[in-house]
């Protein structure tokens, strides 16, 4: 009896803890959302979205980072986006059973997690050197480097998860191999690389840590590609750790917009492949 | 003659047309080729026999057709080949530039650089210990508090979450995996940083104060930043990871083995301690160890509150600083050729460390992947 009290008493414990941790996990997700739009809703306003990058001490908005932000971020999923969905196809298409296509994988897993700030510097040494000045063109670099390994890996699994019997059916029609892949398995999978795309995007624009040696920053209105350029992760990292409550307040806002655009994007995605699955 | 119910035309002019437009379906995006157009016109207005002239055109033009859709074809797996061996080309590259980049260090520091404390921009004297104790302090500290933690929630998710709660929970966790390092870093310097320093910190100092080592770990005054609250962010940066990956790996358990031990009466906890986890083991290994790298290699949100001193403390709340911290507070500042390779060699050691940690990672969730799929 004390046997089975004890045994009991150890599974209720348990229990009690995993609950515990789950609500320490979800805990931090309310307490950051709540921190972020608490502070951050104080200083919404339409200045932050139409004026420039203030001067120490001064009042301004964010809008030449937010257009650095999305000028860079569309530059570098345009670039990395497809190739990564070349890759992909590769490795799922014509390279299944290759051991270049194990090799890449094992390699691109591990790209997947690297350390942005390496990559930064990676592209630092690659163009920002050689250049001999920061530009916003090297940044978008960073960024599509960034993207490759990520599109890369969700296309190549959702082009595994096409049947194979409907690319039989295509190539006994007749059609060529890459006609195969086209018009068959990418419209099959769509919406998955659709998703693919979406969280590369998600990914891309709160990076900080390689924008910070490659676009650099720039106060002003800027949409030259050849010189450096502001983005809103480097922003609020300059202005959080100022000593000017303007800045901070406008860290905090622009905080806000970044976690904001990339919940928004990440749900959008997971709808997304959900439907997919659902069907 | 049969034909298809409800059809039309002669068979023969249906199958030549069906022919006919599947062609053109597939030259009219790709191809402007006015020959076949025409011929796609000719075949409508014609009967069933072409002339003699008209079938050798048409012969040619379906080669030439073919040919350009085999060009197409290999010049695809070409590009997709390509694009493939870039991927390859990019690691490679990245360590080239890193080894290129960091030869002057090399040539000033040799091995010295890793066990010198030293980190004098004035006098051109780095050392690389200090970044290196605090990446790896601070990640050590990330694990104690994401791995149980993790765990806890994966054994939540699987074994014991009502089925509904069961989506929006590890949607919820995931959601926390994907919320940008800066986030974490500004909510961890004006939100997290005061608390420690208001409540938690003065608490440790007085507490510990007469304990032999931990007086040692908790010495100084609370600053708020420093070693323990980077560490802290780090843990709640990783825990998603550490969560989600866990949970995968326990669905992978056939769930005839967990009925079995139900079966032989074995309460829920009985079940996790001695079928989900020896089972899984290895991919939980796996698991942490990407969390591990990802602690590693987080630059954002420990730059904002490690507090960027350059020396080696024993205790754990005075400032401290990192790898990535360094890196990214003082590249842009940087002067002079030794100062920049250094940094970067500070970026090669980084790399170095995250590659081989994530390598053994991915090999053992290689290994559980092989397990579930066989």
């Amino acid at each position: 009896m004390s046997l089975y009290g004890s045994r009991r008493r150890a599974n209720i414990l348990a229990a009690a803890l995993c609950w515990a941790a789950a609500i320490f996990g979800l805990s931090w997700l309310v307490m950051i959302l709540g921190a972020l739009v608490y502070e951050g809703a104080k200083g919404l306003s339409p200045d932050v979205f139409t004026q420039m990058t203030p001067p120490p001490g001064g009042a301004g908005g964010l809008l030449n980072a937010m257009a650095g932000s999305l000028i860079m971020s569309v530059i570098g999923v345009a670039v990395g986006a497809p190739l990564g969905m070349l890759a992909g196809t590769y490795m799922a298409e014509y390279g299944r059973y290759s051991r270049l296509t194990v090799a890449i994988r094992f390699i691109n897993d591990i790209l997947l997690s690297a350390p942005s700030i390496v990559i930064g510097l990676f592209v630092y040494e690659l163009m920002v050197a050689r250049m001999g000045h920061f530009s916003a063109i090297s940044g978008s670099v960073a960024l599509a480097i960034l993207v490759i390994p990520v599109v890369l890996r969700t296309t190549e699994d959702m082009l595994l998860l096409v049947p194979g019997s409907l690319r039989e059916a295509a190539t006994a029609l007749g059609l060529p191999r890459s006609y195969v892949i086209q018009r068959v398995a990418y419209r099959a999978a769509k919406s998955g690389l659709v998703t693919g795309v979406l969280l590369a995007v998600a990914r891309v624009s709160g990076e900080t840590a390689p924008l910070l040696f490659t676009s650099l920053n720039n106060q002003f209105w800027s949409l030259d590609l050849n010189a450096p350029m502001a983005s809103l992760p480097v922003v609020i990292f300059q202005f959080a750790l100022s000593p000017y409550k303007d800045w901070q307040q406008l860290a905090w806002t622009g905080a806000l917009l970044v976690t904001v655009t990339v919940l928004v994007l990440s749900i959008a995605a997971r709808t997304l492949s959900r439907q997919r699955t659902s069907k | 003659m049969r034909r298809p119910p409800g059809f039309p035309f002669p068979l023969g002019e249906w199958r030549r047309a069906a022919g006919l437009r599947m062609e053109m379906a597939l030259t009219e995006q790709t191809f402007e080729d006015p020959g076949v157009d025409n011929l796609a016109k000719e075949a409508h207005v014609s009967d069933i026999a072409l002339s003699g002239e008209r079938a050798k055109s048409a012969e040619i033009d379906r080669r030439q057709v073919l040919g350009k859709l085999g060009l197409f074809d290999r010049l695809f797996h070409k590009l997709t080949l390509s694009a493939a061996v870039l991927v390859l080309l990019l690691l490679g590259g990245v360590i080239v530039s890193l080894i290129q980049g960091s030869l002057p260090a090399i040539r000033a520091f040799g091995f010295g650089f890793l066990a010198s404390q030293s980190w004098n921009p004035v006098t051109d004297n780095f050392g690389a210990m200090a970044p290196i104790y605090g990446t790896v302090t601070t990640s050590l500290i990330a694990m104690l508090v994401a791995v149980p933690v993790g765990l806890g929630v994966a054994v939540f998710l699987t074994e014991l979450c009502p089925p509904p709660l069961r989506r929006p929970i590890g949607m919820a966790i995931e959601l926390l995996a994907g919320i940008p390092s800066i986030i974490y870093g500004i909510w961890g310097l004006f939100v997290l940083a005061p608390f420690l320093q208001q409540y938690v910190q003065p608490a440790l100092i007085s507490t510990f104060a007469d304990t032999p080592v931990l007086s040692t770990l908790f010495a100084g005054p609370p600053y708020g930043i420093g070693v323990l609250t980077a560490g802290l962010i780090l843990g709640v940066m990783v825990l998603p990871f550490v969560a989600s990956i866990s949970r995968d790996v326990f669905e992978t358990v056939p769930p005839v083995l967990k009925e079995a031990a139900s079966g032989i009466g074995c309460t829920t906890w009985e079940v996790v301690r001695h079928v989900v986890i020896p089972y899984t083991r290895v991919g939980v290994i796996g698991g942490v160890m990407l969390g591990l790298g990802r602690a590693l290699g987080e630059t954002m949100a420990v730059t904002f509150v490690i507090g960027n001193a350059h020396k080696i403390s024993g205790s754990l709340i005075a400032p401290g600083t990192t790898i990535s911290a360094t890196i990214a507070n003082e590249f842009t500042e940087a002067v002079g050729d030794v100062y920049t390779s250094s940094l970067i060699e500070l970026g090669l050691i980084l790399f170095v460390i995250t590659f081989v940690v994530l390598a053994c990672a991915r090999l053992l969730l290689m290994r559980i992947e092989q397990k579930a799929g066989a």
